[in-house]
């Protein structure tokens, strides 16, 4: 659900051009350069990427048609506020049923090394919900303490414990994983 | 308070990594890190992190928009209700009674009507005498029967809340329909009156009002907007049947709106 207080958040990183252009289009354009990052975001998120196209396409959908709610603010954290809501109520869903891990790490779109690729996803997969969505919120998608509490709608004390947990979960991941880096200082 | 003798907290540690840190206590942390060389791997290992997530996820950012994902097509998709129109409709059935119930206008060709009616009362009867198989998923799962049948029907669906008219949802399932599949929730009261809603994409049909069709024992209100079809069967009571009609259509329409 998104609340008032979600659509005003008010920050300056997209902002809906209120001048002389159509503010339809503006709004749409604004929605459609977002696209890439929802599709970076939701696939760190869910692992899957069918999953996670379905879940950019479900938060487009009601972006869109939630355009006239939307008078201004942080477009880009309404996003995500949404996308992130989407993909705990999906969780809840299956919350009942039996989880089935993924055999075989299939995706082609490792890019860096692929090791290294395989290790960061197992070690998110092994998070907890908020605490993945908070890591990536501010690591990947580069978000401030300020809009991810928003996003979560938790003080922002809680976004840095969930912050500093994440951390240090990855981090004993990727070194259990991997002890020859450890030598390396 | 800031200073270069005040020892720097874990918080302050994650600040500074992720550019949170006010910038007059950034240098008596990065002072501290020279003096702290456990901090100071903490910190290289975070941004190691970071490097590790870009590495393995901006390739995504960097893909073709999938097809699916085209605004252009999104916007085509949502259904808009035209208020008015059907608001319209409504006002008139309420007021005309009875009466008001048979075909008004003819925004829709009858053959939508038909065959949303006939297929929706055909799977209306042939499930709610069903005692122990009467849907697929049951209510206990709603979410996720809200889901699968919105990917299927091509639309977003959520089962509609019919408390207020004393009615619980059973569950529901997907059936064909007239042109693509369809989604089937049934409701029960406590006394063991079903009600079922049946929904499903009519590509022709614009915003139309509603109309009422029975058949030996059975009710079916039917109605349609930007391309999507509903047709709510019960007993042949009009206003107990006007009553939930009208409570799915104030639902749809907050969804849709």
């Amino acid at each position: 659900m998104i609340d008032a207080a979600q659509l005003r958040t008010a920050q300056d990183t997209v902002r809906i051009a209120t001048d002389g252009t159509s503010p339809m289009s503006a709004f749409r354009e604004s929605v459609e350069s977002m696209i890439p990052a929802l599709r970076r975001y939701a696939r760190a998120l869910a692992r899957d990427t069918d999953i996670a196209d379905d879940l950019v396409q479900d938060t487009l959908v009601r972006a869109l048609r939630s355009e006239k709610l939307f008078i201004g603010g942080d477009l880009r954290s309404w996003l995500y506020t949404i996308l992130t809501n989407l993909n705990r109520n999906r969780r809840r869903s299956l919350a009942r049923k039996p989880v089935f891990t993924e055999l075989f790490d299939n995706n082609p779109d490792a890019s860096g090394t692929e090791a290294e690729g395989r290790d960061i996803s197992r070690a998110l997969a092994a998070l907890v919900e908020e605490q993945r969505s908070v890591l990536l919120l501010v690591m990947l998608e580069g978000l401030s303490y300020r809009e991810v509490a928003d996003i979560q709608g938790v003080p922002i004390g809680t976004v840095m414990s969930r912050l500093a947990r994440a951390r240090a979960h990855v981090k004993a991941y990727l070194d259990g994983e991997r002890p020859a880096l450890r030598a390396v200082k | 308070m800031t200073g270069p003798n005040i020892p720097v907290t874990e918080d302050e540690l994650h600040a500074f990594v992720d550019n949170e840190l006010p910038a007059e206590r950034r240098t008596d942390v990065e002072a501290w890190l020279t003096t702290h060389p456990d901090d100071a791997e903490r910190v290289a290992s975070w941004r190691a992190m970071a490097e590790l997530l870009h590495a393995r996820y901006d390739a995504i950012a960097d893909e073709a928009v999938p097809q699916r994902l085209e605004i252009e097509r999104l916007v085509q998709q949502p259904r808009r209700w035209i208020y008015g129109a059907v608001a319209a409709t409504l006002v008139a059935f309420i007021a005309g009674g009875s009466a008001g119930w048979v075909a008004r206008g003819a925004a829709t060709s009858p053959s939508i009507f038909r065959s949303f009616t006939v297929d929706a009362l055909g799977a209306h009867r042939t499930y709610v005498v069903e005692v122990r198989h009467p849907v697929e998923v049951a209510a206990n799962e709603r979410a996720h029967l809200q889901q699968w049948l919105s990917k299927r029907v091509g639309y977003e669906i959520k089962a509609p809340e019919l408390e207020v008219a004393g009615l619980k949802l059973v569950g529901g399932r997907l059936l064909p329909g007239p042109e693509a599949p369809a989604a089937f929730f049934m409701y029960e009261s406590p006394s063991g009156e079903r009600y079922t809603l049946y929904t499903s994409r009519a590509a022709k049909a614009d915003a139309t009002q509603m109309r009422y069709a029975a058949q030996d024992k059975d009710g079916a209100m039917f109605w349609a907007d930007k391309g999507v079809g509903y047709v709510v069967s019960g007993p042949t009571d009009k206003d107990r049947l006007n009553q939930v009609a009208r409570q799915i259509y104030d639902q749809t329409e907050k969804v849709g709106g």
